[in-house]
């Protein structure tokens, strides 16, 4: 290369500036690759600063209590006989849940079916407008909105419904309390129906129009074909898309805190007032009467962190491969 | 070559003594909104023959064995005007159900689609389970059946639970056919069924095409001007929507009546 160039003049002047050109723009280079992995640093770095943290703050809870803080029920802040265990915190954080998605799943699926599948594409987004909007309201007016009219018409239509008619069962049996589980897990409901309809949505839309007029072009319905063709093909983003909605229903606080009712125990009844772990964090650490009290709230928002963030994990493994693609090998 | 010298019969006949399963087509036009694809179309597709569809990209080849199924009616924005006759019954009278008519008329896509969470046993079988038959031994007998006609059962007699998405291509076509032949067609239509295909099965897929014109008529469309001259006893060129020509293949290809169907098949443009 030097020899080539130094046969021209002229070539030897221009490439002279050019050099520390490069040099300058090397330096910079390299300064933005620094700054850019710094920052790409930042935010796995908080993530486990943070999971230190509660590491460290819970750790005189984990050392206390052990293995029996997540199968013990009695939550006792008395000072000369303190003892915490978070079964039935963890108990109703999975019941509020699991019930919320076992409600929002099929309704969620069958109203993005309805969209892709009915209306036409004008009325398709503004109703995927309005559903996701449902996502961006603060959780503080779900919570009043529960505890003003959900809650008031839980205990004065749907509870002395469900009681008479089905009160023989201990799910619908007393006790029958103004805030309960029930509350807890319609709002849930509400709140992750949007992520559902959004990510089955995709998924629906993303089903090749091939796999459509296969089965129509065997003789199915319109509504045959959703069956045999779209929904087994959307399967495993579904089962994604629920388990997202789950991540978010584990966490969610406030709005939960509002109607549950705070009854710190397990009752088999959806009438009973309970406790999810976010609602007791959230209720309790004002008051915190010791530091072994403190310890223990910590643990279980260590717990919550870790459950969520396995769940979310989870919830984009299934997802990342699944979404249905051109049509396999061919 | 495999040729069936057929008269063609006048376009427009429409007697009750017709073939059984002979498709009449009598000025069809067929479009996308203000596109009008097809215009006006009259032909005659005769019964256990195949019929080779030709044409340049775009000419409306596949839009033309769509509206035969009624599947291009199911695009938002299509229309279509005209008859089409199958054994003397217009399929788009009001009275009748695409549905049940595309029962009749099997369709074999241009890229293998078997469905992907399916079995290559319940591929074959979905059509049958919608038609109602839950019967395992019927299910069992005509999946056999249907797969042997696809020249498929002994590749496939050993894992019919697997996937059909684990087969190669060209056994992932034959298996689509087999689908559509599971409900018994008396027509099965083939959009480009080779395209997505290798040459080896290619040839397998045009053998099975000609040993399958003994029970069925079949309408293929194709882009392979060879592949018209081996399997079709029948060929049609269309070009830009209008039928240009159409006749026995031996005939078209070595006599074309058109100077532009002359061009296509020696080469010129497509």
């Amino acid at each position: 290369m030097e020899a080539v160039i130094s046969k021209f003049e002229s070539a030897d002047q221009r490439t002279a500036p050019q050099r520390t050109g490069v040099t300058v723009r090397a330096r910079e280079g390299r300064l933005y690759h620094g700054l850019l992995t710094a920052a790409a640093l930042v935010a796995p770095a908080i993530l486990v600063l943070f999971v230190g943290v509660l590491v460290y703050g819970a750790w005189p809870s984990i050392r206390a209590f052990g293995l029996s803080f997540l199968t013990s029920s009695v939550w006792e802040p008395h000072p000369e006989r303190e003892q915490y265990g978070a079964l039935p915190f963890i108990v109703g954080t999975l019941i509020s849940a699991v019930l919320a998605l076992c409600l929002a799943a099929p309704f969620g699926i069958a109203v993005a079916t309805f969209l892709n599948e009915v209306l036409t594409s004008r009325w398709r987004s503004a109703a995927r407008f309005l559903i996701e909007v449902l996502a961006t309201i603060p959780s503080v007016v779900y919570g009043l909105w529960g505890i003003f009219v959900l809650a008031p018409w839980v205990s004065n239509t749907l509870q002395p419904v469900l009681a008479r008619s089905l009160g023989f069962l201990p799910i619908f049996g007393p006790p029958y309390e103004p805030r309960n589980m029930l509350c807890a897990v319609l709002i849930l409901a509400i709140m992750v129906l949007p992520i559902i309809v959004s990510i089955s949505l995709e998924a629906i839309r993303a089903v090749p129009a091939s796999y459509r007029e296969a089965a129509l072009g065997l003789g199915a319905t319109r509504w045959e074909m959703i069956r045999v063709a779209v929904w087994p093909a959307c399967g495993s983003a579904f089962a994604g898309g629920c388990i997202l909605a789950l991540g978010r229903a584990l966490g969610e606080t406030m709005a939960v805190t509002m109607v549950i009712g705070n009854g710190r125990r397990i009752s088999p009844s959806l009438f009973a007032a309970s406790d999810t772990v976010a609602s007791t964090i959230a209720n309790q650490f004002a008051e915190a009467p010791s530091d072994l009290f403190t310890a223990a709230l910590i643990e279980m928002a260590l717990l919550l962190f870790l459950v969520t963030l396995a769940v979310n994990v989870l919830a984009r493994w299934i997802i990342r491969p699944s979404l249905p693609g051109a049509g396999g090998r061919s | 070559m495999k040729l069936n010298i057929t008269i063609p019969r006048p376009a427009v006949t429409a007697d009750p003594c017709a073939g059984d399963s002979e498709i009449v087509i009598s000025g069809l036009d067929a479009g996308f909104g203000g596109h009008q694809v097809l215009k006006s179309i009259s032909l005659t597709l005769p019964q256990r023959t195949i019929t080779a569809v030709m044409g340049p990209s775009g000419c409306g080849k596949s839009t033309l064995i769509r509206c035969i199924n009624r599947l291009h009616e199911e695009v938002p924005g299509a229309w279509v005007r005209g008859a089409i006759r199958l054994g003397g019954v217009n399929l788009y009278d009001p009275s009748l159900d695409p549905v049940q008519l595309r029962r009749r008329i099997g369709m074999v896509f241009q890229r293998p689609n078997p469905f992907p969470t399916f079995s290559i046993y319940d591929n074959v079988a979905v059509g049958l389970r919608l038609n109602g038959i839950r019967k395992r031994s019927v299910l069992d007998e005509r999946v056999e059946l249907s797969l042997r006609r696809a020249a498929l059962w002994d590749e496939v007699k050993d894992r019919l639970e697997k996937p059909g998405t684990s087969l190669s291509g060209g056994q992932q076509q034959r298996l689509c056919i087999a689908r559509a032949l599971a409900v018994s067609p008396e027509v099965l239509l083939l959009d480009e069924p080779c395209s997505a295909l290798d040459p080896v099965a290619t040839e397998r897929i045009e053998q099975l095409l000609v040993d399958l014109q003994r029970d069925y008529t079949l309408v293929m469309v194709t882009h392979n001007i060879q592949q018209a001259a081996r399997v079709a006893g029948r060929s049609i060129f269309l070009l830009s929507g209008e039928l240009i020509e159409q006749g026995p293949t031996s005939e078209l290809f070595t006599n074309p009546r058109d100077l532009r169907t002359e061009s296509f098949i020696s080469g010129r443009f497509g």
